[in-house]
């Protein structure tokens, strides 16, 4: 065990964790949307989880420094806090909300965060931008929502661990196109194997990922 | 290891055979013509010069040896021949610009009559009495060539030339030293990742060292993509075993004992030629087992990259040799800790690597002489835009930039303005008149806002938007974005959307304030060296050229006329000529007619803005002006006869 102190408030944590783990385990809540506990390395792509340490110039995501005995740390700087707001905004505007329609349990994932960083739902002063790529794709026996999906990769790692490096899931296309997409190799039956994982489905936080029946009843 | 002579006789006897093989070509004493036929050189006709000079020679039975050599990195003079002649007495005579037509002049001239042909001349190689050497002229006396010393004067494809160059023997040298002496050597001699970022060689060579792993990786990274640079590239094409060379003292220097050569696929000749290299090299057992006699072996491989120009950023460029997608990482665990297949990997810059066999061979306090203090030895940009001598050029460190654009490159043709100067490419910044005395080094140009980058430079003259220059590079990384973040995936996007509006007249006032935050916000919150400087181009054109953005958003104006929705083209009545007809059949879309008095107008509506008419009005009446904002041009009626036929007849049919 270790002793690191947060926003002024000294805990003890397990050795080994990154610090958005450390402090998501003792109820300070840090945004994030990437992060996933058994990653051996850290994706750090959604930008959200930034904190400030003392000793370095800059913050820095959370998910990518392991804590240390007597680490200090802030999750609430004003500079914490713009950079927070700034991705989250980018990522909105990426991400129409239909709240009506859209399947997620509410509030959802992007809703917590919004709420913790006191901004609503908006993008503004951004633009809403609107993606060059389908409305939905059939992934066979799951539909995929590209305009909902913010490219947190979780789908992809988990669908990596679960086939042994060989993930179904991936990214395709590039920038600001790219969006998830699914491969199998031709003649390969992955309906049955796939269906009793849905691990993909099960972590998206936007439900990007849908099954085909579960889409229906919403329908 | 111990000291061991072998090595060094190995390598003698290597260099020994190689110098005979020449001598005794030189010792027929037939002219040898040297042709550029690197690919810029190829791409200024150099393909058809040299079947041009192998027909002439043919027809008429003249006996000469033609060898393709690399490039010279004068491009403005592409393509380039060198004609030694040695019963002539005239020394070896370097020729610019040579098309076909002018190189059977020539050949027929000199060989033939003996006559150089001096219309043609650029200069003489070497210092005589006959003939003004090339070193009067700034662009060579000026430069200082430490990578590219030997380039477009040997053949790239024949490793004697490199060995009768002493090529190799710093490999011989270090083969007999210690690993950590040469790991001494290259910290000592300060050299710096010439790849953009600047990162001590010697201290990444020791991490390596130091990791004791089963095996060891060095990768060259060529993977060169900025637009406007093409440094890498020439030197792989013009002198593939500098870089060789340099690989296996690093690869042996840390304990490698696989290397990587990551060019792009997008560079076929580059690729061709570092394969051959490295064939030619294994045959000379300078590759391979037991390299020159002793215990080190290694295999190097060319691996080529698909041309994504985040691979570029050495993460990437790993995933996508391990066959995934070419996402950068977070770092650390940085490469020299854990890299290509979890083996210590150190990637080095096609011009670091080429750096080191000449710091073996001189020493570090040499390559210290030259340069600055924090930055030693040379730099090599691509220069181009409007400069009168674009092309390569290295110089030492510490030059500064007036110097480089004005002394060595002659300066802005057609007796414009200097506005400034885009360095380090689309993760660089442009700066104005006021940093031309600014010394070109790693810091002082970070310090300024730009960056060294990889080496493009591109001159801009007053006719140059900076809004706009800012909304190309931004167009750039925005496409070259993986997409894996969310800075650089969305925030560039938006940042491009702003610019895109600007240009075409519809910024609003708080735009300049959302482009300034959210560009620092990308600088800061981004994962990789691409996301942290795609803002750079916004950055410094918001802080050096406020004016023309605040022009853009406020007045709708483009100062320097580029922005296409921001001008209008009109006749000036008073100078056009009554029944001139120049501009009308230059007008792709009729939208030029004849006014009641017999002159020229245009028609705004249809005008496409493309200036053609600009260019075929005859310079004595010099009619066409150009204004922005657009309001600026009278609107002069178009008489009811005078409406277009629209050119549609038959394009049905």
């Amino acid at each position: 065990m270790v002793q690191i102190i947060v926003n002024g408030k000294s805990i003890e944590v397990e050795e080994g964790q990154t610090v958005l783990e450390a402090c998501l385990s003792n109820g300070i809540f840090i945004p994030n949307l990437c992060f996933l506990k058994d990653r051996e390395h850290p994706h750090a792509s959604c930008r959200l989880c930034f904190v400030e340490i003392e000793g370095r110039p800059a913050p820095v995501p959370s998910c990518t420094v392991n804590v240390e005995d007597g680490m200090v740390i802030r999750t609430d700087t004003p500079e914490v806090k713009r950079l927070q707001k700034s991705a989250f905004k980018l990522i909105m505007s990426g991400h129409p909300c239909h709240a009506k329609t859209c399947p997620t349990e509410k509030p959802c994932t992007l809703m917590k965060i919004a709420k913790h960083l006191g901004v609503g739902l908006s993008p503004k002063p951004l633009e809403k931008l609107e993606r060059d790529i389908p409305e939905v794709v059939d992934f066979g026996f799951m539909f995929y929502f590209p305009y909902r999906c913010v490219l947190c990769g979780r789908c992809v790692h988990v669908c990596r661990t679960q086939n042994e490096g060989k993930p179904l899931l991936t990214f395709a296309r590039r920038g600001f196109d790219t969006m998830v997409a699914f491969f199998s190799d031709p003649g390969e039956n992955v309906e049955a194997k796939c269906r009793s994982c849905l691990a993909c489905i099960n972590i998206c936080p936007t439900a990007a990922l849908v099954l085909k029946a579960d889409e229906r009843k919403t329908a | 290891m111990a000291k061991d002579t072998k090595i060094i006789e190995t390598y003698e006897k290597l260099r020994g055979a190689a110098r005979k093989r020449l001598e005794a070509e030189r010792a027929e004493g037939i002219p040898s013509i040297r042709i550029t036929m690197s690919t810029c050189a190829r791409a200024a006709g150099a393909e058809e010069t040299k079947k041009a000079i192998e027909d002439v020679l043919e027809a008429q039975g003249l006996n000469a040896r033609i060898i393709s050599v690399g490039c010279l990195g004068h491009c403005y003079a592409e393509p380039l021949l060198i004609i030694d002649h040695p019963t002539t007495g005239f020394p070896p005579i370097c020729y610019y610009n040579v098309d076909a037509n002018k190189a059977k002049l020539i050949c027929r001239s000199y060989l033939e009559d003996g006559d150089p042909a001096f219309e043609y001349v650029l200069g003489a190689m070497e210092e005589n009495d006959l003939i003004p050497p090339v070193t009067t002229f700034p662009r060579f006396s000026m430069e200082q060539r430490v990578v590219m010393e030997l380039c477009g004067l040997i053949d790239p494809w024949n490793i004697d030339h490199y060995l009768d160059k002493d090529g190799y023997s710093a490999l011989a040298s270090a083969l007999q030293m210690e690993r950590e002496e040469i790991i001494e050597i290259v910290t000592k001699s300060g050299l710096r990742g010439r790849g953009g970022a600047g990162f001590p060689t010697g201290k990444k060579w020791k991490f390596a060292f130091e990791k004791s792993a089963d095996g060891k990786v060095v990768i060259c990274n060529a993977d060169e993509g900025d637009p406007g640079a093409y440094m890498d590239r020439t030197i792989i094409e013009s002198n593939p075993h500098q870089l060789l060379e340099g690989l296996i003292i690093c690869a042996y220097a840390v304990g490698a004992d696989e290397a990587l050569v990551y060019v792009r696929a997008e560079y076929p000749l580059a690729v061709r030629t570092i394969q051959h290299a490295i064939e030619e090299a294994r045959e000379y057992g300078l590759l391979g087992e037991n390299i020159l006699g002793s215990d080190f072996s290694l295999s190097v491989r060319v691996f080529q990259g698909s041309g994504a120009f985040v691979c570029g950023e050495e993460t990437a460029l790993i995933q996508s040799v391990e066959g995934r997608r070419g996402m950068p990482q977070h770092r650390p665990p940085y490469p020299v800790e854990k890299g290509l297949w979890g083996k210590p990997t150190v990637v080095n810059n096609v011009k670091t690597l080429s750096s080191v066999p000449p710091i073996i061979r001189r020493g570090a306090d040499w390559f210290r002489s030259i340069g600055t203090e924090g930055s030693p030895g040379t730099a090599i940009f691509s220069v181009v835009g409007n400069v009168k001598h674009p092309g390569l050029v290295e110089i030492a460190m510490g030059t500064t930039l007036r110097t480089l654009i004005f002394d060595i490159c002659g300066g802005i043709p057609g007796k414009k303005k200097f506005k400034a100067v885009q360095i380090g490419g689309p993760s660089g910044g442009c700066l104005p008149e006021q940093f031309l005395d600014t010394p070109i080094d790693f810091d002082s140009l970070t310090q300024a806002g730009a960056m060294m980058g990889s080496g493009g430079m591109v001159i801009m003259d007053e006719d140059s938007c900076m809004v706009d220059v800012a909304r190309y590079f931004l167009e750039f990384t925005q496409k070259e974005s993986c997409g894996k973040c969310t800075f650089c995936r969305i925030g560039t996007k938006h940042l491009l959307n702003i610019l895109n509006r600007i240009t075409k007249g519809e910024g609003r006032e708080e735009d300049l304030e959302t482009l300034r935050q959210l560009a620092e916000d990308i600088k800061k919150g981004s994962l990789c060296g691409l996301g942290k400087t795609a803002p750079n181009p916004v950055l410094t054109s918001l802080r050096y050229f406020m004016d023309e953005y605040e022009a853009h958003v406020k007045e709708k104006r483009c100062p320097a006329l580029k922005c296409r929705d921001l001008i209008a083209y009109y006749i000036d009545l008073e100078k056009c000529a009554r029944g001139c007809e120049a501009c009308v059949g230059s007008c792709p879309v009729e939208a030029i007619f004849t006014t009641k008095g017999r002159k020229k107008a245009i028609d705004q509506s249809l005008c496409v803005k493309c200036g053609e008419c600009m260019t075929s009005c005859p310079p004595e009446y010099d009619a066409v002006v150009k204004v922005s904002p657009p309001e600026l041009a009278p609107i002069i009626e178009r008489p009811p006869d005078q409406q277009p036929k629209r050119a549609m007849d038959g394009a049905d049919s």
